[in-house]
C-alpha cells in the first residue's frame, strides 16, 4: 500500500503480526522453537500451535516474493535447476527461493524445517512440492491425505479417515520431533479462539452484500485473510485482529463509505462483481487498480475460501478436536468439486447483488484453472448474466500481460453498461 | 521365416491396432449388444478396479484419449491452452457423442486435470455416471486400507444404483480370477520384451495391449496368448540397438509415431510406464476373504510407485533405476505430455537420480496428437549412437 494513503490501525496490526511472526521464525533455531512447513489449504495451525510449533507456509513465501519483486529471478533459477516452463510456479518460486538462501520477506533467513507436514487438501501439486522439499531437506516428513469431494458431499468415512491419520501419524510425528505430548485440553482452548476468530472474519466478508459494499472482497480480501489462512488462527492476536477489522468495516458500513484502495478510499462503486480464482502478485496493485478506477467492486471471491469455507456454518469446534481439524481440511474451497463451485459463484452472484462475475485463470494451478470455462458457461446458465475470463498467472511475471487483462476487464464492464442501458430501455 | 505365422502375426496386429485406435469404441458397443442391459464403465488413466467393475456384470473401458485420431474442437473450448491435451479429447469424444455407450466414467486420483475432469463430466453429462475415485495416500491397512474398501464399496452402491448386478461370491471369485490371469499375459509380454527386444516391437506390443482397453478381461487375454505364441514362431533378428526405459507417459499417451519413431531411431524400448491400468499393481489379487479388502490391501502394499502415488520411502526416482536396471536399460528417455504436473514435477528428482546411478537420460515433450517427430528422432538417434558408442567405454 502507498505509504502516503492512511492506513486503518488492523493494517498497522496485521503488518506487526506478520513481521513478527517472520522475526521469530529467524530467530527460531537459537530460540529452541521447532518449525514445520506446510500449506495453506487444509491448514492445522491449531494442532502446531498446541505442541508449539511454528507454521512456514511455501506458497505464503513464493506470492510474498512475488510481490517484492523476485519471483523472476527465482523461477529462473529453478528452471535452471531443471524445472519444466510448464509447470506451477509456486513451486518454481519456492524452489528458486530455497536454492538463494531461503531469505523470507523480511530479509532474514527462514529455518530449514523440523517437519514437513503435508496436508494434502484440494491441490495435487503439494504432494510433489513436498517430494522435492524432502529430497533437498532431509527432514522428517508426514503426509496427511484428505480426500477430495468428488461427489459434492464430506461423508463420514472421509471425516474418519482423516481423522484416524491425525490420531495416528500426524499427532505421533509432532510428539517425536517436538518431545512433547498432544494435549487435548490445550487444542480444545486454541480452537475456541479459532472459533471467535471466525466469527469476526464470517461478518467481514458478510458485509460486502451492503451498497456500497465496505470492502473489497478480492484484492481487499488477500489482506483479510492473511492471519486466518496462516499462523495465528487460533490465537488471541487473531481474535483481537478480527474484532478490529469487523469495528472499521461496521464503521465503514455506518458511513456509506467504500472500501479503501492502495490509492485511498474508493469514491463510487460501479459495478458489483464477483471473482473466481487466485490474484496475479507479481502485478497485484496494478490489477486492482485496473478494477478501482473503473468503479469496479469484488463483492465476492472464491480465492479468499482456499483457507476454509466459514460461510456455511463451520467453525472450529473445541468440543470435537480433530474431528473438527479434518472437517475443515475436508470443506476447503479447492476441495469441492467443480459443480459445488459453480453453484458458489451462482450464489454470490444472487446474494451480493452482482453485475457480472469474473474468473481470472492462472497458468499454474490447475486446481483451480482446469475446468474453469466450464464453470463459467455453467454459471452464466445459472444466473442469466454473461462472465468475463482473463488469464495470467500466480507469480510468473511473464504471464501477465497488463494491456491484455486491461482490455478485456473494460470490455466487460462495457458489456455490463450496455445490458444496464438495454433493461432501462425495456423498462420504459 | 514362417510365411504363415508372419501373416498371421500381421494379422493380429493389425487387428489389434483398429482395436486401439477406434474411437467409435465399436467393440464396446459391439458387447452391450451381446449383453443387454449391461453397463460399459470407462475409467482414465492411471490405474481403475477393473475386477469390481467386472463383478457387477459391467464391462470396465479405458479411455486413454482420441489421440491423433480427433480433431479437437469442442474440447477446446472447455480448456485454456496451458492444460495438456488429454481432457480436452476425452471431452470432444463425449460431447461428439463417441462415448455414448459409456453409462458412466471413473475419474482416478492422479492430478487436478483428471481430478476436475470428473467435475467437468457431472456438469457436461449430469445423467451419466460420473465418479472421482479417490485412491489412498495413506498405506495403513488400518487407516488407508478401511477408508478404500469403503470407497469400493461405494462404487459398487453406485453401480447398482445405475443398474448394474450387485456382484456374488461367484462373479467375484470369476472377475478376479479373470483380471489376475490377464495381469499375467501383460507382465509375460513385457517380460518378453525385455528379454528379447527384438522380437516384440514396442509399436506391436503396445496396440496389443491397448487393445485390452476396449476388450473384456478374457478376450484380451485371448490376444495376448495368440500375440506370445506368434512372436516366438516368427523369427526376427536382433539389431545393435540400445536399450532404454521411457518414463513419464503414464496418463496422456504417446502417438504411436512416436513409438516408431524410437525405435526407427534405433532404441529398444525395454521399459516404459504406458497403459498401467493392468500391471498398475503388481501382485494377484487373493481369491480368499472379502474381496473389496483384498482389492484395497493388494493396491495398498503392490501398487507401483508411481508419480501419482505418495513416495512413502526412499529416494524419488530410485524405483525407475531399479526397473531400469531389471530390463538392462542402457538409458532413460522422459517423455512427458506438455503440461502433464505429475510427470514433469517428477522428472527433475528422477533425472538426479539417474545421474547418480550413472544411467544416461534425455527428456522431450509430446502431445497425444503430435504428428512432427524429426526433431525427436534426431535427439533419440544421437541419445541412442551415443550410449552404443561411449557407453562403457
Amino acid at each position: 500500500m502507498n505509504d502516503s494513503i492512511h492506513k486503518e490501525p488492523s493494517m498497522l496490526r496485521q503488518k506487526e503480526l506478520i513481521g513478527g511472526h517472520y522475526r521469530k521464525l529467524a530467530r527460531a533455531k537459537e530460540a529452541g522453537l521447532k518449525s514445520a512447513y506446510t500449506f495453506v489449504p487444509g491448514n492445522l495451525t491449531e494442532l502446531l500451535l498446541a505442541f508449539d510449533v511454528l507454521p512456514v507456509l511455501p506458497e505464503i513465501n513464493a506470492l510474498q516474493s512475488a510481490m517484492r519483486g523476485k519471483s523472476a529471478e527465482y523461477i529462473a533459477k529453478a528452471e535452471k535447476l531443471g524445472q519444466s516452463e510448464d509447470v506451477c510456479t509456486y513451486v518454481k518460486c519456492d524452489y528458486g527461493m530455497m536454492k538463494s538462501g531461503n531469505v523470507g520477506p523480511t530479509g532474514e533467513r527462514l529455518p530449514d524445517p523440523d517437519l514437513l507436514l503435508l496436508s494434502y487438501t484440494g491441490c495435487f501439486t503439494f504432494l510433489k512440492w513436498f517430494e522435492l522439499l524432502r529430497e533437498e531437506y532431509k527432514a522428517p516428513t508426514v503426509m496427511l491425505h484428505v480426500p477430495y469431494q468428488g461427489d459434492g458431499a464430506a461423508t463420514r468415512e472421509m471425516r474418519d479417515y482423516v481423522v484416524k491419520q491425525l490420531r495416528r501419524v500426524v499427532i505421533p510425528a509432532l510428539e517425536k520431533v517436538t518431545g512433547k505430548r498432544y494435549d487435548e485440553d490445550r487444542l480444545r482452548h486454541i480452537l475456541a479462539l479459532s472459533a471467535q476468530a471466525e466469527e469476526d472474519f464470517v461478518a467481514v466478508f458478510r458485509a460486502a452484500r451492503n451498497r456500497p459494499s465496505p470492502i473489497d472482497a478480492y484484492f481487499g480480501g488477500v489482506y483479510y485473510i492473511g492471519p486466518i489462512f496462516t499462523a495465528f488462527r487460533g490465537t488471541q492476536a487473531a481474535v483481537d485482529y478480527y474484532r478490529m477489522l469487523r469495528a472499521e468495516v461496521d464503521a465503514r458500513v455506518a458511513a456509506g463509505a467504500g472500501p479503501l484502495t492502495p490509492d485511498g478510499p474508493m469514491p463510487r462503486e460501479k459495478y458489483r462483481l464477483v471473482v473466481e480464482g487466485p490474484p496475479n502478485w507479481t502485478s497485484f496493485h496494478e490489477f486492482w487498480r485496473m478494477f478501482h478506477e473503473e468503479g469496479a467492486v469484488v463483492v465476492a471471491s472464491t480465492y479468499t475460501k482456499v483457507g476454509g469455507v466459514y460461510e456455511d456454518g463451520f467453525r472450529h469446534d473445541p468440543a470435537r478436536p480433530l474431528e473438527s481439524l479434518a472437517e475443515y481440511c475436508l470443506g476447503c474451497y479447492t476441495n469441492h468439486n467443480l459443480p459445488a463451485r459453480a453453484d458458489r459463484i451462482a450464489r454470490y452472484v444472487q446474494d451480493y447483488e452482482a453485475d457480472g462475475f469474473l474468473i481470472h485463470s492462472v497458468k499454474s494451478c490447475d486446481s483451480f484453472s482446469a475446468g474453469q470455462l466450464v464453470i463459467l458457461r455453467d454459471v452464466e446458465q445459472k444466473t442469466g448474466r454473461a462472465g468475463a475470463f482473463i488469464e495470467s498467472d500466480l507469480v510468473d511475471p511473464r504471464y501477465f500481460a497488463a494491456s491484455n487483462v486491461k482490455n478485456r476487464l473494460e470490455s466487460y464492464l462495457q458489456m455490463i453498461d450496455q445490458q444496464r442501458r438495454g433493461a432501462t430501455a425495456c423498462a420504459r | 521365416m514362417s510365411q504363415p505365422a508372419a501373416a498371421a502375426l500381421a494379422q493380429l496386429v493389425e487387428r489389434a491396432e483398429a482395436l486401439a485406435y477406434d474411437v467409435e469404441y465399436s467393440a464396446v458397443r459391439a458387447w452391450k449388444e451381446r449383453h443387454p442391459g449391461a453397463l460399459a464403465i470407462g475409467f482414465v488413466p492411471v490405474w481403475a478396479p477393473r475386477e469390481l467393475i467386472a463383478a457387477c456384470g459391467a464391462l470396465p473401458v479405458g479411455v486413454v484419449g482420441g489421440g491423433d485420431k480427433v480433431e479437437i474442437i469442442k474440447g477446446d473450448a472447455c480448456y485454456q491452452s496451458y492444460v495438456c491435451h488429454l481432457p480436452r479429447s476425452v471431452v470432444e469424444l463425449g460431447l461428439n457423442g463417441r462415448l455414448d455407450c459409456l453409462d458412466g466414467m471413473l475419474f482416478p486420483s492422479i492430478c487436478d486435470v483428471i481430478r476436475n475432469l470428473s467435475g467437468v463430466w457431472k456438469l457436461l453429462f449430469p445423467n451419466k455416471l460420473s465418479h472421482y475415485l479417490d485412491l489412498p495416500q495413506d498405506f495403513d491397512p488400518e487407516i488407508g486400507g478401511d477408508f478404500f474398501r469403503a470407497e469400493l464399496a461405494q462404487l459398487v452402491e453406485l453401480l447398482v444404483a445405475r443398474g448394474a448386478r450387485r456382484p456374488t461370491p461367484a462373479s467375484w471369485r470369476q472377475a478376479i480370477t479373470e483380471h489376475n490371469e490377464n495381469r499375467h499375459l501383460v507382465e509375460e509380454l513385457h517380460a518378453l520384451r525385455r528379454e528379447q527386444p527384438w522380437r516384440v516391437p514396442t509399436s506391436e506390443a503396445y496396440v496389443v495391449a491397448r487393445a485390452g482397453c476396449v476388450l473384456p478381461a478374457t478376450e484380451h487375454s485371448a490376444l495376448l496368448r495368440d500375440y506370445l505364441a506368434l512372436v516366438r514362431a516368427v523369427p526376427r533378428a536382433p539389431l545393435d540397438n540400445a536399450r532404454v526405459v521411457v518414463a513419464g507417459a503414464f496418463c496422456e499417451q504417446p502417438p504411436l509415431d512416436l513409438l516408431k519413431t524410437l525405435e526407427r531411431a534405433g532404441c529398444y524400448i525395454v521399459g516404459d510406464d504406458f497403459l498401467l491400468a493392468p500391471r498398475f499393481v503388481r501382485a494377484d489379487v487373493p481369491l480368499e476373504g472379502d474381496p473389496l479388502a483384498a482389492i484395497a490391501n493388494t493396491w495398498l502394499a503392490h501398487a507401483q510407485p508411481h508419480a501419482s502415488v505418495w513416495t512413502r520411502a526412499g529416494t524419488k526416482g530410485d524405483d525407475l533405476v531399479a526397473l531400469a536396471r531389471k530390463a538392462g536399460a542402457e538409458g532413460v528417455l522422459f517423455a512427458a505430455p506438455s503440461f502433464c504436473d505429475p510427470a514433469l514435477l517428477d522428472q527433475p528428482m528422477q533425472e538426479a537420480a539417474c545421474g547418480r546411478a550413472g544411467l544416461p537420460h534425455m527428456h522431450f515433450k509430446y502431445s497425444e496428437n503430435s504428428g512432427q517427430f524429426q526433431g525427436i528422432r534426431e535427439q533419440a538417434g544421437t541419445f541412442a549412437d551415443a550410449i552404443k558408442l561411449w557407453s562403457g567405454a
